[in-house]
């Protein structure tokens, strides 16, 4: 059965996370089209504080880009866990896209 | 001097593997110059603090032929860089002592340069000392201690290394560590064409075919020109748009707009991204600022423990319906067994429990709950020798195979995959520097060996 509400993955090309050197993490949404777009880029929905409670990673360290002329939102932070270390699962962290990737859209 | 500069990159990863016949075809369209990146830290800290590569011998080797007989028979640079996958002393000796073999087999004599970018710690403390080390974000301050436990440090080079080897006459160079881009715009800058433009095309063109419609299809050749570049793919079945081409500045990126190199930063904000035709594209307006402080990276990794790894697998629905309570159980249970058995106390060993299937990958942020059909459970233990790493995984060993949930009342067997159970991994390795040196001399933190290699 499809979820009836739909998520940013359905709104989506593609929704993709990986390393940006070993501290750093970084996720793109490139988002199928502007009306897309319009909602990932939305700061009332899609936010520092949201990546925040999402990610449990420290708001002030969050990085936003916007990016109209691709439809791509491109979200950047410290990675919680150091590459490699005894609790890294994800070595590339090429899998941490999962939770954004799922949330919802609002009705 | 020259109208344009032509950068042919072959892939992502020398040993990656590509069609020798897109290697041909950028030939053929006129490249000056081959560049390829060897390595990258994406892999994780065991690269470089073993000094031991990613790639298989047999495979760097088979990439080099397709370049060496390519760059030699056009009479073009041929240019590698980050050898030995973390650019290490021992990942160019290794590449280039590949190469030596190569060069013998198809009878080329070519001379080559080995650039060595590995630092000593005791170095590094006189620069951190005098004030010309600082951290990046999100690291802090560096300590003296943190640069002498590392087993290997390097430097990140810029172009200025490469550009003087190839103007000391080498054809092929073997660089250690450099930034992915030094690598594809090293040719263009030292033939005078414009930085911004230069280093763009470098960003663009260092994952191979990932800025074209079919990343899998071999690489890419770059046209830099006095006022932008053009990119094409070498298959000429495969395209680049302005949104794929456009697209790869956020690839492994912190920020898609600029790009700090030892020298300045790469600004694209104002680049504009246009269609040539249906498969090559034209980008304008790509900026370089010049920094105040030249700078170079440093990498550096350090010994964590030695680590010991054990796995089972459980498919009992009896159990993976209370998978939760099983683990908290199999870690109260664990660490009694290793105070009683081993006398460790919790300090002198750490271990992580994962459970692949129910929330191995994402942990504590898995958005999803329910229970999982099968779960393969992980032990990876880690102490600072490998025998007591070995001996927490060997008394895990019997709850491995029989623990049961808080609320059964016999004693499962579950599915160890092979025997033994535990698999000794050897030293664990953790990244610690992500600092910069103010350096007044670009080519001062590395050292050029030119010399024929022919076998």
């Amino acid at each position: 059965m499809p979820d009836p509400v739909p998520t940013l993955a359905d709104l989506a090309l593609e929704v993709r996370s990986k390393n940006a050197g070993p501290f750093w993490v970084t996720m793109e949404l490139f988002m199928r089209d502007a009306d897309g777009y319009r909602i990932a880029a939305d700061e009332s929905f899609l936010n520092e504080r949201v990546i925040a409670e999402l990610y449990k990673v420290d708001e002030s360290e969050i990085l936003f880009f916007r990016i109209p002329s691709l439809n791509v939102v491109k979200i950047s932070f410290p990675r919680p866990i150091s590459q490699g270390s005894l609790r890294d699962r994800d070595m590339h962290a090429g899998q941490h896209h999962v939770p954004l990737a799922r949330m919802r859209i609002a009705a | 001097m020259k109208e344009s500069v032509r950068v042919l990159t072959p892939g992502g990863m020398l040993g990656q593997g590509w069609d020798h016949a897109t290697v041909e075809r950028g030939i053929a369209l006129g490249a000056d110059v081959i560049s390829i990146d060897g390595g990258s830290t994406d892999s994780g800290p065991h690269y470089l603090g073993s000094g031991k590569a990613k790639t298989t011998a047999k495979a760097v080797a088979r990439d080099l032929r397709s370049l060496l007989t390519a760059a030699a028979g056009a009479g073009i640079p041929l240019i590698v860089g980050s050898c030995g996958t973390s650019g290490t002393d021992s990942g160019v000796d290794w590449v280039a002592g590949i190469a030596a073999e190569v060069m013998a087999e198809e009878k080329l004599d070519l001379k080559v340069a080995r650039i060595y970018s590995e630092q000593q710690a005791a170095d590094l403390k006189e620069h951190l000392s005098e004030g010309r080390v600082h951290p990046l974000p999100p690291l802090g301050e560096l300590a003296a201690e943190t640069l002498e436990s590392c087993t290997h440090i390097v430097g990140v080079m810029g172009h200025e290394p490469i550009v003087e080897a190839l103007r000391a006459g080498a054809q092929v160079v073997f660089a250690g560590r450099a930034t992915d881009t030094a690598l594809a715009a090293a040719y263009p800058l030292m033939m005078g064409m414009p930085a911004g433009p230069s280093w763009h095309a470098a960003k663009i063109v260092e994952c191979g075919g990932q800025a074209t419609t079919n990343p899998r299809s071999g690489g890419v050749l770059a046209t830099i020109d006095h006022d932008g570049f053009t990119i094409e793919p070498l298959d000429p079945e495969v395209s680049c748009t302005p949104i794929t081409v456009a697209a790869h500045m956020l690839y492994e990126t912190v920020n898609p707009f600029e790009m700090r190199e030892p020298d300045g930063t790469l600004d694209v904000r104002d680049a504009v991204y246009t269609a040539v035709d249906d498969r090559i594209v034209r980008v304008e307006g790509s900026k370089f600022h010049v920094a105040d402080q030249y700078t170079i990276k440093l990498e550096g990794a350090r010994i964590t423990g030695y680590e010991t790894m054990s796995f089972t697998a459980i498919r009992d629905p009896l159990i993976l319906r209370d998978i939760d309570a099983w683990a908290n159980l199999m870690h109260e249970i664990l660490r009694q067994r290793v105070a009683q058995t081993l006398g460790l106390e919790e300090h002198e060993y750490a271990y992580d429990l994962r459970l692949y299937g129910h929330n191995a990958v994402l942990g504590d942020l898995e958005p999803e709950s329910g229970p999982p059909r099968e779960v393969g459970v992980m032990l990876l233990v880690n102490a600072p020798d490998q025998a007591t790493a070995t001996a927490v995984a060997k008394v895990a060993n019997p709850l491995m195979l029989h623990l049961p949930t808080p609320s059964m009342e016999y004693l499962p067997s579950l599915a160890f995959p092979s025997s033994p159970a535990e698999v000794e991994r050897g030293p664990a390795y953790e990244f610690v520097l992500h600092h910069v040196v103010d350096c007044d001399d670009p080519t001062s933190l590395f050292r050029t060996e030119m010399g024929e290699t022919r076998a």
